[in-house]
């Protein structure tokens, strides 16, 4: 690692809109003055005791945070004996992290006086949970969802329209999240004045990057506490999935000056040397997509690569801009784990403790296994925090034809 | 800055000035339906009466496109193109005289290199580069590098820019200023908005020499119309549309000719 700025990394990181050289703002003109409205009304909304004190009661009253700590001794047993402690953010209203954001946004939205809101989804966690919010606080909404995840994820397309929101099926394109953050763009840049666009994760162009992340800081500020009073001490290890980045960034952030090692768990799919998956800081290289510069996965030409992944919500070829800076620095690690490798940990949790985990997480779970066992060969018995960002109710279709766990006729 | 004397496209435009009518800017992506028949494209709207040529760069995520220019860049992309193609077309469409300005997305640039693209494309006999995802605020290497190589930058103004933002905008682009007629993206519409009018107003009080309004303009009636108050036309998806729709290349290529002499009627004041 290179040594920490002076400050801190956590202050280093600071406001956007860049990251060391990535971040910015890579879009259409249209857009800048939406995006300087809503980094003016951010910068007043963080600031006002009343923001924060209207959020923190959602998150008390309608999330149920603080999200608790579950210890997981059986599971442990497989990651080399490690300590291993799981932030429970699939027990969030919504089943992920994703509301913590959208709740924030929602309320911002208010505040700008927009009416309507769109969204892109992957998974369709960040879409449910844009719906949940918009039928809470009375807005229209509209969210972009790639034609394929909508097959994969059909049971949240119905969770979506129960909500009231009206999902958009994208047939551009490779048909996933990359091509429903295009779709999104291209709605937003037409309805700006009415629209408020609802980003789902730490990429985009400033202030998404910095504000989601600060809508996800709670995860990590609460863990960091919760550690502290179960174990008496900090975790060894923090982990997290990364595939835009929004739980990985909030966990992370309240270790980043810590002695706390940080270790980020991308989409390796089908292995990272098969070209087919989704690990864009291990196999990718900087760029700009989608309004910032990070890391993405692109070909000679600068054209976006197709990202492939067991796991919707992290199949897409970008990442959030201070990621690519934390990677850059050293401060967190990013290490990719293939599909196989993610549905292993996914069943031995379920197995071992009682708990589906999303499949996102799953590969958090994976790096767990990967983490602990080689602290053990190390001879060491370390604390890994491990962020459960989802439930993976949503992911049994997909478990059951991996695993084989329906005869032709249960299909 | 604007200096006027070494800009191949503000030459063309103060040309048309000269002769009492609005420039015509015509888009064609590159490469589609393929390289040769885009090119030929190409010789055909400059032979219809089109000022500047704006060539598409495909890319994989062209998010100001609409549903027209997606296609044919997606057709374009599936067909093998490469960015090495596109600047084999410019040189080709050079040859034509006329100034061909290159219309990117960024990331392909940032891959090849800002200053060697901006060092090929000058060698190609480019005129400059339209960048619909860069703002002057991000674009700090391309303002060097189109200095150290002689080259226009076309940057976008929308109806939702702040007076301080036309201004800025303004100094920064050379050849001319591209107004977005509409808050949208590419497409074929059945009228322009009105707010392109006072868009290009408020772009010539903000510091612009020359406004070229683009988005939406499909008909020759529409571009007489901007061409009232702009300093250029820009059309595109309705180029792209006739070779889109056509059963053969070569149907394409006759009926965008049609089309491309009607606009070009149309920007000097009769409509075709």
């Amino acid at each position: 690692m290179t040594s920490p700025p002076p400050g801190g990394f956590a202050a280093a990181a600071g406001a956007g809109p860049y990251f060391g050289d990535f971040g910015g703002r890579f879009v259409p003109e249209a857009l800048i003055a939406a995006l300087d409205e809503l980094e003016a009304a951010y910068e007043k909304a963080r600031h006002d005791p009343e923001f924060a004190a209207e959020l923190a009661r959602l998150h008390r009253t309608y999330t149920g945070r603080p999200s608790i700590i579950t210890e997981v001794p059986r599971f442990a047993r497989h990651c080399g004996n490690a300590r291993v402690l799981l932030k429970r953010e699939d027990l969030n209203h919504t089943g992920s992290h994703k509301i913590n954001n959208v709740l924030g946004q929602a309320l911002l939205t208010k505040r700008i006086g927009k009416t309507r809101v769109i969204a892109e989804t992957g998974a369709g966690q960040h879409g449910v949970a844009t719906a949940t919010a918009a039928a809470l606080f009375d807005l229209e909404c509209v969210v972009y969802m790639g034609e394929e995840d909508t097959r994969r994820q059909a049971l949240n397309v119905a969770r979506m329209r129960l909500l009231g929101a009206e999902v958009v099926p994208v047939r551009t394109g490779s048909r996933t999240l990359k091509d429903a953050i295009n779709e999104a763009l291209r709605d937003w840049v037409t309805n700006v004045a009415t629209t408020n666009y609802v980003f789902g994760t730490v990429a985009g162009p400033h202030p998404f990057p910095a504000m989601v992340r600060d809508f996800q800081r709670i995860i990590g500020e609460e863990a960091r506490a919760q550690v502290l009073e179960i174990t008496g001490a900090l975790p060894d290890v923090v982990a997290a999935c990364v595939g835009g980045g929004s739980n990985a960034i909030g966990i992370f952030h309240a270790f980043l000056d810590d002695p706390v090692r940080l270790v980020g768990l991308e989409a390796g799919g089908e292995g990272v040397a098969t070209g087919r998956h989704a690990a864009t800081i291990t196999g990718g290289a900087p760029g700009v997509l989608h309004g910032a510069r990070s890391y993405l996965l692109q070909d000679a030409d600068g054209q976006t690569i197709e990202s492939h992944s067991i796991s919707a919500g992290l199949d897409y070829p970008g990442v959030g801009p201070e990621h690519a800076w934390l990677a850059s620095t050293g401060r967190v690690e990013y290490r990719p784990v293939t599909d196989a490798a993610a549905m292993e940990a996914f069943l031995l949790l379920s197995r071992t403790e009682g708990i589906i985990p999303a499949i996102e997480s799953a590969h958090a779970l994976a790096g767990a296994i990967e983490l602990g066992r080689e602290a053990a060969d190390a001879g060491r018995r370390d604390t890994i925090l491990v962020n459960l960002s989802g439930r993976g109710d949503k992911d049994v279709a997909t478990a059951a034809r991996w695993f084989g766990l329906l005869d032709e006729g249960e299909l | 800055m604007t200096t006027a004397t070494t800009s191949p496209t503000a030459a063309r435009v103060d040309a048309a000035r000269a002769e009492g009518r609005a420039a015509l800017v015509g888009y064609l992506p590159v490469g589609f339906p393929d390289v040769e028949t885009a090119v030929a494209a190409a010789r055909t709207i400059v032979e219809a009466g089109v000022d500047v040529v704006e060539l598409g760069l495909p890319y994989s995520d062209p998010v100001m496109d609409g549903p027209v220019i997606q296609a044919a860049v997606e057709r374009a992309l599936a067909g093998g193109v490469r960015v090495k193609d596109t600047l084999r077309t410019v040189e080709a469409v050079a040859a034509t005289g006329v100034p061909v300005l290159v219309m990117t997305y960024w990331n392909p640039v940032l891959r090849y290199g800002v200053d060697a693209f901006a060092r090929d494309l000058a060698a190609a006999g480019g005129a400059g580069l339209i960048t619909p995802d860069l703002i002057p605020d991000e674009a700090g290497e391309w303002l060097t590098a189109s200095d150290a190589h002689g080259l226009d930058r076309v940057f976008l103004v929308a109806p939702s820019s702040t007076t301080e933002r036309l201004a800025l905008t303004a100094r920064a682009s050379r050849g001319f200023v591209y107004a977005a007629s509409t808050m949208g993206v590419t497409g074929v519409r059945t009228s322009v908005d009105a707010q392109a009018r006072r868009l290009v107003e408020d772009t010539r009080r903000a510091g612009a020499e020359r406004v070229c309004v683009g988005l939406g303009v499909s008909t020759p009636e529409q571009a007489a119309e901007v061409a009232g108050y702009a300093d250029g036309v820009i059309v595109g998806s309705v180029l792209v549309r006739a070779l889109l729709e056509a059963p053969t290349p070569a149907a394409g290529l006759a009926r965008l000719g049609r089309v491309a002499e009607g606009l070009a009627a149309g920007v000097r004041g009769g409509a075709a």
